[in-house]
Order: structure tokens, then sequence, then C-alpha cells
């Protein structure tokens, strides 16, 4: 078992530019089923040896796609989602960054009417190492086995799992949330998921400053987690008013300080690491009890 | 992107929003002739990217056109929270009876826009919000549908706005909701949105602040972006697709994914330290990018050390030891370095480095442990 995408999943990838492309190449390396693509105008034809589809809905028709991937500039990302989602692709996954809030704000509109699970936008993806990676993350990093990950951050979140399977600590999903501050799985509903799988026996939650869903997530775990927890906080010592790379990584007023999010998760009973570093062994002590 | 706000108040204009009459100056005289020109008593106010311009001397009331200009020469000039006042906006002293707040952003955890109407007006609506919650009152619009008629009258009634007003201020919400979606706005804002003794409303100070992602379709507002000098550093690297912000310590930070650059900026005051910058060069570390990025970093004088923190991944760790090798050979840098590469081949990575004329560490708090150390001994000669 595991959450969002196994080695049955059906992956359709929109956007097959140069990243695209890449990105599909290593997925199918990772023995993903990547079984199409779209390219308006390139219906009925081939790219790296995938086949292409002018539309999302002909190729979920063709191939019984159930995933997709999305590399669409963001100027046109709005309309690919829209149409993923259109076309009833359980779960979408946006990579694309630079969205602007406004589309995404129509996004979650729609998504709230509809039955797709939305991960990103600006985010690496998803993996069920050993099964399906539906993302741009590097494979190596990780390997499986039963801790969930969840994170709002891109390269912090392969650094994580590099250690955590350096630990010989395997995982069972990983999702990466994306970094925006509209998102279509926001923390607090992927630690949910982790939280309700079977082959997942610890969680961990990686954020950083801006908005509260840490506190969310921190909350929902004290009322309802069945197995330990650790987190981790990045951004700790920046500044408020500044924006920390991520278009969600700000805090402004008192909104979305670390030592918020710090005081959740501790009210809440997960420990919370001061470095990266230290997620392993907390992990194993968590899992000892 | 903020806007100025005789900008926003133009855009609010054309909105259908009332707005007092104004003029821009840039000089003593012009604001003297702004002033003649529509009737005093008027406000003088800097146009500046900052808070707190009242609390600063930067908005002066002048009772005639003389007034005006040495309200406006001594407000030129003057530097409100480091930024110099290049410009003026004078402005028809409105007959205030009262104060309300009007302003629409994001809320996050919603997913939806927040429309925030309160008659507390004039104060920062934080504070209000901390103070008195229950004087803000909060719609949450659809962003498929817009500010309903009756989202807006609820609002009003739910704020009790006083029913002379009610009517007016619903349509006001109304075509501000529709500034907020048609200018891809965070933020727009009027406060205070002023009820005069004759009873008619005025936008009295507008804040806008557009969406940078969405400035690719916002060409004419596009065209209104300042860069200050402090900022410069920040948009030379944003041309070349880095996310850099300038910080106030002396460890300078390079490093590829926002996530990790936090953690490596959090890493460096773990060690008694304090990071220089925050600088994302995204994915991958070719030479190119290295070079860049360091001139960056570099041109800050207070930095002292650079902690260079890059992880792996579909650029293998040793590809980016041979980047960084090939930067400092040709350019060999004027402060100490320390290089920390993990993930893909990050062994094979710190075998390159060795014996080069930098330090190599295994891991991140190793690394910003040395970056601290170095930055604090004496400069080298």
């Amino acid at each position: 078992m595991s959450v969002l995408l196994d080695r049955n999943t059906r992956v359709i990838v929109q956007g097959m530019g140069r990243e695209g492309r890449f990105h599909a190449d290593r997925m199918k390396e990772y023995g993903t089923n990547v079984v199409g693509g779209t390219k308006p105008g390139a219906g009925g034809t081939a790219i790296d040896g995938i086949p292409m589809f002018d539309t999302v809905a002909s190729a979920v028709e063709e191939t019984g796609a159930n995933a997709s991937i999305v590399f669409v500039p963001a100027p046109a990302a709005m309309d690919a989602l829209l149409e993923a989602i259109d076309a009833q692709i359980e779960l979408v996954i946006a990579i694309t960054e630079g969205i602007p809030v406004a589309d995404m704000l129509k996004v979650a509109a729609v998504l709230e009417m509809a039955a797709t699970t939305l991960v990103g936008p600006n985010g690496p993806g998803a993996i069920t190492p050993g099964q399906s990676k539906i993302g741009i993350m590097p494979a190596e990093n990780f390997s499986p086995g039963g801790v969930g990950f969840v994170s709002r951050s891109g390269t912090l979140t392969y650094e994580i799992a590099d250690l955590l399977t350096r630990a010989g600590l395997g995982q069972s999903t990983c999702i990466g949330v994306g970094g925006d501050p509209v998102i279509g799985l926001p923390t607090p509903n992927a630690v949910r998921l982790l939280n309700e799988d079977p082959a997942t026996e610890a969680i961990v939650i990686v954020g950083e400053i801006g908005g509260s869903a840490e506190e969310r997530a921190a909350e929902y775990m004290r009322a309802e987690g069945k197995k330990p927890a650790v987190a981790f906080i990045a951004g700790r010592s920046a500044p408020p008013g500044k924006r920390m790379g991520h278009a969600g990584a700000i805090v402004s007023g008192n909104q979305g300080t670390a030592e918020s999010k710090v005081r959740a998760f501790e009210e809440a009973g997960i420990p919370v690491a001061n470095a990266p570093s230290d997620i392993p062994r907390l992990v194993k002590e968590a899992l000892r009890h | 992107m903020k806007l100025h706000e005789y900008q926003a108040k133009q855009i609010l204009q054309r909105a259908g929003i009332p707005i007092p009459d104004g003029r821009l100056a840039t000089t003593p005289d012009e604001a003297e002739g702004a002033a003649k020109a529509i009737g005093a008593p008027v406000v003088v106010k800097a146009q500046v990217h900052a808070g707190g311009r009242g609390k600063a001397g930067g908005i002066k009331v002048a009772k005639s056109p003389s007034d005006a200009k040495a309200a406006a020469s001594a407000i030129l000039g003057m530097e409100i929270k480091g930024l110099r006042v290049e410009k003026v906006y004078v402005e028809r002293a409105a007959d205030v009876a009262d104060e309300l707040y009007l302003g629409i952003t994001l809320d996050r955890d919603r997913r939806r826009p927040v429309v925030m109407l309160s008659t507390v007006g004039g104060m920062d609506i934080e504070d209000v919000a901390v103070a008195s919650p229950e004087k803000i009152a909060r719609g949450w619009p659809s962003p498929l549908l817009g500010l309903l008629p009756f989202e807006a009258r609820a609002l009003v009634f739910a704020a009790g706005v006083a029913e002379a007003q009610r009517e007016v201020v619903v349509d006001m919400a109304r075509r501000l909701y529709r500034t907020y979606a048609e200018t891809d706005a965070n933020l727009v804002e009027i406060n205070p949105l002023f009820v005069q003794k004759d009873g008619s409303v005025l936008a009295g100070d507008a804040k806008l602040d557009i969406d940078d992602n969405a400035l690719f379709r916002q060409a004419e507002l596009a065209k209104l972006k300042e860069v200050s000098p402090d900022e410069e550093a920040e948009e030379r690297a944003r041309a070349l697709g880095f996310s850099f912000v300038q910080l106030d310590g002396d460890v300078g930070i390079i490093g590829n994914g926002a996530g990790l650059v936090m953690a490596t900026l959090d890493a460096v005051r773990n060690a008694g330290g304090r990071a220089a910058n925050f600088l994302d060069v995204g994915g991958g570390a070719k030479e190119a990018v290295v070079k860049a990025a360091l001139e960056i970093v570099l041109s800050n004088p207070r930095v002292r050390s650079v902690m260079i923190n890059i992880f792996g991944g579909i650029t293998r760790g040793d590809e980016v030891a041979k980047g960084i090798l090939d930067v400092i050979e040709k350019h060999p840098p004027s402060v100490p370095l320390v290089v920390r590469i993990s993930g893909t081949e990050a062994e094979a990575g710190r075998r390159l480095l060795e014996g080069a004329p930098l330090v190599s560490r295994e891991t991140m708090d190793e690394a910003a442990a040395e970056a601290v150390r170095l930055a604090k001994e004496p400069a080298r000669t």
C-alpha cells in the first residue's frame, strides 16, 4: 500500500518541452507507467517513444491514464490544470513554477467541485519508492520503507530523503506539496493521507515559514494522529517581510512565523528537529516508543 | 510589485471609485502650483514604497499654496525607512466625518480572496485584528463569480456601516473587487476610506500590490516597476533566474532550492553566525551559474566568508565540484570559501575538491560552523 501513486498508476505528461521530455525519460527509467503525452496538433505521433494526443480527454480515453504530470509554462498552466480536472484525472501533479495566484485561486475553486487531487504547483512531485515516481526528484536518494514524508520544498526534500535512506529508513510515499501560497494538496491534507495509510509507520513533516499549514497539520495530528511524527521548519532565521525564494515563504506581520509552527508541533507532542541531520535520529526514537 | 499611492488612486478612479482631486509634484514650485489648481487646504504626501509615512513626517497638511510649497520642500529629499523621497502627491484635504477600512487580499488557508470591511479606519488592519477582531467584517467571495451583491451587503451590515453610506460602500466594495481581480493584485486596500461631512465617501489612501508572477499579462502595470538601490542586487539575480534576498550578516550563502537555502541560513545561525544573503540558484549548479552567484554574493562588502551548499540531484555532485573548481581557478575569490556537496555522487565531488584552495565539509552543520568561524577571523591581507 501507499498513497496517491503505486506501480499501477498510469501517467500522461502535459507539456512535452525540454523539461517534460527529460523527466518523462527519467520516470520511465524508474519504472513509472508513462502511457502518453499531450501536445496539441501532434496527436497520433510519438515523442521519445511516448504516444502523443491532442487533448487530455483523448489521451485518457485511449490509454486509461489516471494521473498526469504538468510541465506547461506558467502563462498556460491554469488551462492545462483545468483540462486535466475536466478529464477527471484522479491525480494531477503540477511542477510548473510561477503560476499567478489568481489562476491558482480559480483552479482551487474548481477542485472543490471535482474528484481530482492536485499536488503542487511549484513542487518536485510525489514518489512511492520502488513503485512509481511522478516528479522530478533524483530517484537515487529514495528507498522503499515505512516513513511517509510531506514537504514544501524540492532539494531539501531530496536532502532529507537521502539522510533517511542512509540511516536505513525507507519511505512509503514522499509528497512534495509545493512552495506556492495556493496549492492543491496543502500539508495538513497530505499528512492526513499518510496518517490513514497502513504502509506508513511514521510521518516526517517538512515545513517552512509562511502561512499556517504547519499549525493546521499539528492540530490535526494532535486530534487524530495514529502514528509518530517528526517535524522540521526551514527559515527559522528569516527576517519578517522578506520572501525566501518560494512565493509562499514569507512572514508577514505575526503570520507564518517559525516560532508559531514549532510551538504548534511541540504542543501536539511532535518533536521538531533543529537541523535536517537530526531528523533520522528523531524518527528512530519516535518509532521506538 | 508595489505601486505608489498616486498610481493606485488613478487605477481606483478608473474603476469608478471616488478619490480626492490630486496632482503629482517633484519640486516645491510644482507643489505650490498643484495646490493653487486644486484649491487649499491640501495634504502633501511623500510617495515612497514604505509604510509609516505619517509617523516619519512624510505627510503634511497645508492651508495655502505657499504652505504647500514649504511642506513639499521639507518632504522632498527626506529619507523614509532608507528610501529617498523623490515625489510628493498634493491632494485636496477631505472634510472628514468618519474613517472606514476596506481591503482585499488572499486567505491562504481558505484558498479564497478575503474582503475585509471595518468601521475602524486609519489604523493598521493587523493592529485592529489583534485589538478588536470583532470590528472587522470578512467575506470570502468565489474567485469564479467575484464579489456578489448579497455578499457585499452582508459585509456592510456585519461591519455596522451607517445607513446613509451602505449603498455606496456596497458599490465601492464590488468595484474594488473587480480592481483586485483585473490587476492580479496580492493586496488592494483603501485605508482610510473617508466619510465626509456631506455624507459622500472618498478613498483617503490607497495601496495596491501586484503579483509579480502575473506581470507577464499586466504590461501597463509592469511599466510602473521601480527598483530602489537596495533592490538592485535582487533584480540582477532575478534576471539570471536566481532568487536573492539581501540580509545583514557576514556569511555569504549560495545554494540550490529555496528550502535548502533557508535551512542553510538556519544552520549558520545555529553555529552562532549571521547570513549575509539568501541566494537560490535554482536547479543545477554549472560553472557559469556558480560564477555569477559568487559575483553577486561578493559584491556585498560585508561578506567575510562564503558557504556553498549544493544538493547534487539530477546535476551530480562531481559535476558541481568541477564547476566550482573551474570558477575558483579562473577567478580566485577574495574571501574563504566553504563548500558542502550532498546527494548523488557527493563523495566523488568531495574527492575532486581535495587540495583545492577551499574548505570542503561533509555535512551542512559542519560547513556552517566552519563558514562562521572563518567570517570571524581577521581579514586576510
